[in-house]
């Protein structure tokens, strides 16, 4: 059998577009699962026990659920409870925001519980409100030690972003599966859509060791 | 300026501090030694409440620390503190470390803060260093900018927590030295210390603590001067650490 990966070359519109999905879904996911992620994670440490619990119980349950499915229950069965449709697009957005700030949070939890307890007490003896002290004490410096942790993590959720073409939205995955049907070039496109997967992950993975590098605090 | 009113302290069944009871008057500097575990470092971290405590009473400036309505972060921003490691923010600079906190809690001007902070940053003899990160400078040099971060606060007393015990010995003078001359301009200082030469120099009194107790709390010159008078657990302490 003849492998043509010029196939993808003809297709390149239609696949870039879908690229450009994934990556905006990506970016997007990413945004939203830092910043719920932080307030997930400084929500966990809480000492008011009703508001870790509640943290917990988040992230447990979506670090307990397989992604797919958390994609199907948006997009089919919360139209169908609601009643409202959110089409493809949007449900596939607010499901990876809401799945990845589970996984954000922990790392970030991690990050933050690395400080260690002088800090924290040098940051409230010059007077610092505890949440005062969280935000110019230990977030900037568990973010820093974190870093390559969350960049990994998000070039896991690129590959995740993947899984949207369960239901029918066009990532990059997506939008070869449709060029391969349509063609009958199932080969090529699922060996071009891989070999493009893997040149995104890889180059961000070795970037950011490069960035770990040079960001790491000196002690 | 601060009053220590019978304070005792538990971590669950074990009782760190049993019925402590001192008070430091303003200008005056007060050391505190004994061997370790007598529960000195908790004592004075008391003072600003970074420990809780369960029973007795701190009063700073006429402000109770254990009140629950007392603003703590403003009560602990009147306090300098000056910890074992330094405790510099790693991820900020000299200048940022001497302004951050003038600028957030004080709510002082970034032109305002760095004036002061070079001031005392060039007191403790380090303004070279402004611009570099608390990891590029030596163990003595990062305790001095912790002392003249305290000091950019304007404190109205000045907490020390074992601040040279973690030096290497060739810079434990110039920490010292910063203190003396602290000392000896009127601050008034609670000292966590086993530099008994530095007691001996600028302490009005020295507390002994063994086993979360007070068990010595005398004029400088009785602690050093007559020395039989002491208990004998202090006396022992004494001669371990003086023998050399």
């Amino acid at each position: 059998m003849d492998i043509n990966l010029g196939n993808i070359w003809h297709a390149r519109d239609f696949i870039l577009e879908g690229l450009q999905y994934s990556l905006s879904l990506t970016g997007f996911a990413m945004l939203i699962g830092i910043t719920a992620g932080t307030v997930l994670a400084i929500a966990r440490l809480s000492s008011n026990r009703m508001v870790s619990s509640a943290a917990a119980t988040y992230v447990n349950l979506f670090r307990s659920i397989p992604l797919v499915l958390v994609i199907f229950w948006f997009y089919i069965l919360l139209p169908l409870i609601t009643g409202i449709q959110m089409g493809a697009d949007k449900s596939a957005y607010i499901t990876f925001a809401i799945f990845e700030a589970a996984y954000y949070c922990e790392i970030i939890r991690a990050g933050i519980q690395s400080i260690p307890k002088g800090q924290i007490n040098a940051g409230l003896a010059m007077g610092f409100t505890p949440a005062q002290n969280m935000r110019y004490v230990i977030l900037p410096q568990a973010f820093r030690n974190i870093l390559p942790l969350l960049l990994t993590q998000t070039i896991v959720l690129f590959q995740d972003t993947s899984l949207v073409y369960v239901v029918g939205a066009t990532d990059l995955l997506g939008a070869a599966d449709k060029v391969a049907h349509r063609d009958n070039t199932l080969v090529d496109m699922y060996l071009g859509v891989a070999i493009i997967y893997f040149t995104i992950s890889f180059s961000l993975s070795k970037a950011v060791k490069q960035l770990h590098g040079k960001i790491a605090i000196i002690r | 300026m601060i009053e220590i009113n019978k304070i005792s302290k538990w971590y669950g069944d074990f009782q760190v501090l049993t019925d402590c009871s001192t008070r430091i008057n303003k200008g005056e500097v007060v050391v505190v030694c004994g061997p370790s575990g007598s529960g000195k470092s908790t004592l004075i971290k008391c003072v600003n409440a970074l420990e809780p405590f369960q029973q007795g009473d701190i009063i700073v400036d006429g402000i109770s620390v254990a009140d629950p309505k007392t603003n703590l972060p403003k009560l602990r921003s009147r306090v300098g503190m000056v910890f074992q490691h330094f405790e510099l923010f790693p991820h900020l600079s000299i200048t940022e470390n001497l302004t951050l906190a003038q600028m957030k809690v004080m709510g002082r001007s970034k032109e305002e803060a760095s004036q002061k902070g070079l001031a005392y940053l060039d007191r403790v003899g380090l303004k070279a260093h402004a611009h570099k990160f608390p990891g590029q400078l030596s163990g003595g040099q990062q305790q001095r900018v912790a002392i003249a971060r305290a000091l950019s606060m304007d404190p109205i007393a000045m907490l020390f927590d074992e601040p040279t015990s973690a030096l290497d010995p060739e810079m434990v003078n110039e920490v010292l030295d910063v203190m003396v001359e602290l000392a000896q301009e009127g601050m008034t200082m609670m000292c966590v210390t086993h530099e008994m030469g530095f007691a001996r120099r600028v302490a009005n009194r020295v507390i002994f603590m063994d086993k979360g107790q007070i068990v010595e709390d005398c004029a400088k010159e009785a602690f050093f001067g007559n020395v039989e008078a002491r208990s004998e657990r202090a006396q022992q302490f004494l001669s371990k650490i003086l023998q050399h």
